[in-house]
């Protein structure tokens, strides 16, 4: 077999060869090929994630395990990781969109936690087109489908529309889940003279090399398209209780949940990882189809499935728990001391090479990187070429209806996002947040993602985003803890497109430093690009944080009657690259504002603060459609209308619709003015005007009924 | 009150059921394996939670009914015991008969999560005495399959015999005939019903329009010593 059919390029091959010190056998270099793909080896991305900053005060475990986790108090942590499942879904739309929600949710699994939330990152093609409707309503409903029957709260998410998802639509599965810390299960811990166990469904012929797959660009003619993995939600329920039972009896000594390159990356990462040898009998694996090959047992992506490193006097009871379950589970080798993981296939050793070779060793590309010429023309945006609104009510209605800022309820209400009964803020606020069982705490929650933002300014356009996860949580009243990453890219073989990826990463490792927001686990999704071209660069971020008692929660959406309406934050937003320039021009243009890690800490201070000393009665991060949207937001789900005034030391519509920066709407109760104002001294605030009725009106411009902005806005 | 919550594989709403009835009355309830064949000695109550019993790939609820602790179930509940199917449960007593009628998928074919406003029908029951009759409660809904149908004479029956336990009254969701959300058998000792009282039962996760139900509960079985 020729090293570049299994994926390999030559300088991989040459390097394997040294490193075995002899040629690899057929079914050694696909198992190499799958391993050293960019999906299992990042081997495009490794130098990018180091400039990540990883400890923080509550981590507990950063990248490495299945997932991140975050200290959440009291003995418990929190579990959570974000991955992308983007060819999938563009092929199979519900079976993509779901086995991404399983795999992700047996992740936080394989650290022994109980998952208790998911959010959902989408991004789709032109909304008008029919197409893009099919792929959109079939990926909801797989995300639906999967977590709705396997009883985790989809509890918010983020969805964003542009043409170039056309082809490449992005699904990102996010999952948190908490676990004891002194039970936590981690897959580093195996040594030698212990059984592998394979518990779950049976291994079939679903999913092969699905990672090679993932890191492919698509083919518009849908060639090199795997079998597709076919999601089984209800044994994944099953799973997971198993796999609770079994933690809380003890008798685990390391898991692994298998995903991409299913048992061989499994179970050859526990090994590598454990620094142990290992060997399978692919004899012993319960299979689903007849004659199948040692290579698809190895590589089959057959969903539902985990992998134990069990005490071999704990087998049985292993087994016992197992059984009460319905599940199958089977010995299907043994841990070792050496480095050697060894594939035995009908009495005889198929493949045998060092543990630490597949489960690590992938040698890096340095691929060329070079600054797009055409970076400045993006940035090009004449304000003064831009004539001021003529109908302001308009506008805003326009902009409230678009595709960017429509409520996503069409979407979010196919979701279970009650389930568990802990969900205190659920999908559609710029925050969720979910009760810690057992305790006052609460976990806050965001996601958020700037594909446009990046596009112009990968930089800067990236530090927004994590900066806009930040600020929410704070407007919350949580200071973030720590966060997950998905690097969704195009190909990083051409040069402009390595460049932005590596200014992304760079943008998104300062804002996480400064902000002091460790990213604690990840995912990278490189190739997401047709014969019509790449996706917009699209990092995305879940951010995670704790408020110490429902008191301490600030939520958005609960104006009061005769609330004082504050603005914090600087006056200086940009249109640029915002979403009412794109949808009063049809273009993405303009430069983004930099990024101010000071000025960021100052407001997320002084944003938790209020919360926790309860300041306001609700508070709204001004992010996209700037402040229009943020007001109608507010105004719309409160139910309630206000009066505003502002003066204007800049253009009336830069003001009003521009995004960048730390900027927040709070409604402040009559008794708690002299606090507020204390508590955002020194910083940049102006009294705007007060809630009441149930119009919206901004000096003589916007005069709006609270029905109209709730009809626009789809609510 | 001895509560009794069976948990068939793929039950999804079981903990949450224990955890409201610990919040409204301070009782702990026990959860039953579907593979038992009896239910606890002393139970006054059994729930069926809401869920996907066994994946719910068949039709809903059709592979629970047959599940061995199911015969208890009925035995428990034509001795006069209190019966109450949520969601998924309402779907296993229309299909094992202990409930008229069938929860079809809903009007749009797709599955809805939001809170939705219903009427107490009746006030004279088991479940409903902390209500008053046609006061309109907040009571979140999460299903694919819960568009209630029977038979037009029979449907007429059913209302006559005052069966219907609570209608949707803030627009009907899913498309039920009748706007049913839930029902009583003709003893009125077993509800089924779509919507979830166990996740509004706790105004710290969204309301607690369905608290009274687990005292109305309580107090009938104090009462009656059932």
């Amino acid at each position: 077999m020729d090293y570049s059919k299994a994926g390999l390029r030559k300088e991989e091959y040459d390097a394997l060869k040294a490193r075995l010190g002899r040629e690899p056998n057929d079914l050694e270099l696909q198992i190499m090929g799958v391993m050293w793909s960019e999906h299992c080896s990042y081997k495009s991305t490794k130098p990018l994630l180091r400039l990540f900053p990883k400890d923080g005060d509550r981590v507990l475990l950063g990248p490495g395990e299945n997932a991140g986790v975050v200290d959440a108090g009291d003995g418990l942590g929190l579990a959570f990781k974000v991955e992308s499942h983007n060819h999938p879904s563009a092929v199979a739309p519900y079976q993509g969109a779901a086995t991404g929600v399983g795999g992700i949710i047996r992740d936080i699994m394989a650290l022994g936690a109980r998952p208790v939330a998911s959010m959902d990152g989408l991004f789709f093609g032109d909304p008008e087109e029919r197409k893009t409707q099919a792929l959109a309503d079939g990926v909801v409903k797989g995300v639906g489908g999967y977590g709705n029957c396997v009883g985790v709260p989809t509890v918010g998410g983020k969805t964003v529309y542009h043409e170039s998802y056309r082809g490449n639509p992005l699904v990102n599965a996010f999952c948190a889940g908490l676990v004891p810390t002194d039970r936590m299960v981690s897959s580093q811990t195996a040594s030698s003279g212990q059984k592998v166990l394979i518990l779950g469904s049976k291994t079939g012929r679903d999913g092969i090399a699905g990672a090679a797959f993932a890191s492919v660009e698509l083919a518009e003619d849908g060639s090199g398209v795997p079998s597709i993995q076919i999601g089984d939600p209800f044994a994944e329920k099953l799973l997971i209780e198993a796999c609770l039972e079994l933690r809380d009896k003890d008798l685990l000594v390391s898991m692994q949940d298998m995903g991409a390159a299913g048992i061989l990356s499994s179970s050859s990462e526990i090994a590598a990882k454990s620094g142990i040898a290992m060997t399978i009998d692919f004899d012993a694996v319960p299979l689903r189809a007849e004659g199948m090959e040692p290579w698809e047992i190895a590589l089959s992506e057959s969903q539902e499935r985990m992998l134990l490193i069990v005490e071999p006097e704990k087998v049985d009871q292993v087994m016992a728990v197992a059984g009460k379950w319905e599940l199958d589970c089977a010995v299907i080798g043994e841990t070792e001391k050496g480095d050697h993981y060894r594939i035995l296939w009908k009495g005889d050793t198929v493949a045998d090479m060092p543990a630490s070779v597949i489960g690590s060793d992938c040698p890096e590309i340095p691929w060329p990187s070079k600054r797009p010429k055409n970076l400045e023309d993006r940035w090009n945006f004449d304000l003064d070429s831009l004539p001021l609104p003529e109908n302001w009510n308009e506008e805003i209605l326009n902009l409230l209806g678009s595709h960017s800022h429509r409520s996503r309820k069409e979407i979010f209400e196919q979701y279970d996002s009650m389930v568990q009964t802990n969900t205190v803020i659920g999908p559609g606020s710029p925050v969720s947040a979910v009760r810690i069982e057992g305790s006052d705490r609460i976990a806050v929650m965001s996601m958020e993602a700037q594909p446009f933002m990046c596009w112009l300014d990968p930089y800067n356009g990236s530090a927004e985003v994590v900066a806009r996860s930040c600020r929410a949580l704070a407007v919350a009243g949580a200071k973030p803890a720590g966060t997950t990453d998905c690097l969704n890219f195009p190909s990083p073989e051409k040069p402009e497109q390595f460049w932005t990826l590596e200014q992304s990463a760079k943008g998104m490792a300062e804002a996480c430093s400064s902000l002091n927001c460790p990213v604690v686990s990840g995912n990278v999704s490189l190739y997401n690009e047709t014969a019509n071209g790449p996706i917009l660069p699209t990092p995305l971020v879940g951010t995670v944080g704790f408020v110490e008692n429902p008191e301490e929660l600030l939520s958005s959406g609960n104006w009061r009657e005769r609330d004082r309406l504050f603005y914090v934050g600087m006056p200086n937003p940009r249109l640029d690259g915002g979403s009412y320039l794109q949808n009063k021009t049809g273009r993405i243009w303009g430069k983004p504002l930099d990024f101010d890690g000071e000025l960021e800490n100052e407001f997320i201070l002084r944003a938790i603060e209020t919360a926790k000393r309860r300041a306001a009665s609700s508070g709204m991060p001004i992010a996209g459609g700037g402040l229009a949207v943020a007001l109608a937001k507010e105004a719309g789900t409160s139910g309630l209308g206000a009066s505003i005034s502002i003066p204007f030391p800049t253009r009336r519509d830069v003001l009003i619709f521009g995004e960048g920066g730390p900027r927040a709407v709070y409604s402040v109760p009559k008794n708690r003015l002299v606090l507020f104002r204390a508590l955002w001294k020194g910083y940049a605030v102006t009294e705007i005007g007060q809630v009441g009725g149930n119009r919206l009106t901004l000096d003589d411009l916007v005069d709006l009924s609270v029905s109209e902005i709730r009809e626009s806005w789809n609510l | 009150m001895n509560v009794a919550v069976v948990v068939f594989p793929g039950s999804n709403c079981d903990r949450d059921v224990v955890k409201a009835i610990k919040h409204a009355t301070g009782d702990e309830a026990e959860l039953v394996w579907h593979g038992e064949t009896e239910l606890p000695g002393e139970t006054d109550l059994v729930v069926l939670p809401g869920g996907f019993s066994y994946g719910d790939y068949l039709r809903c609820g059709a592979m629970a009914h047959t599940a061995p602790i199911m015969a208890d179930v009925k035995r428990h509940a034509d001795r006069g015991g209190l019966v109450l199917g949520i969601c998924n449960g309402f779907q296993v007593l229309t299909e094992s008969k202990m409930l008229p009628g069938a929860l079809l998928v809903n009007r749009d074919l797709a599955f809805i999560c939001r809170p939705v406003e219903i009427s107490v029908e009746r006030n004279d029951t088991a479940f409903t005495s902390g209500y008053e009759k046609g006061q309109v409660i907040t009571v979140p809904i999460a299903h694919y399959e819960g568009r209630y149908h029977l038979p037009e004479d029979e449907l007429d029956l059913l209302e006559k015999r005052g069966q219907v336990a609570f209608r949707y009254s803030g627009g009907n969701p899913n498309g039920a005939l009748n706007d049913i959300a839930g029902i009583f058998n003709e003893g009125g000792n077993v509800l089924g019903m779509m919507p979830h009282p166990e996740r509004y039962s706790d105004r710290a996760v969204g309301g607690d329009d369905g608290l009274p139900m687990w005292l109305s509960i309580k107090r009938w079985i104090e009462r009656t010593g059932a």
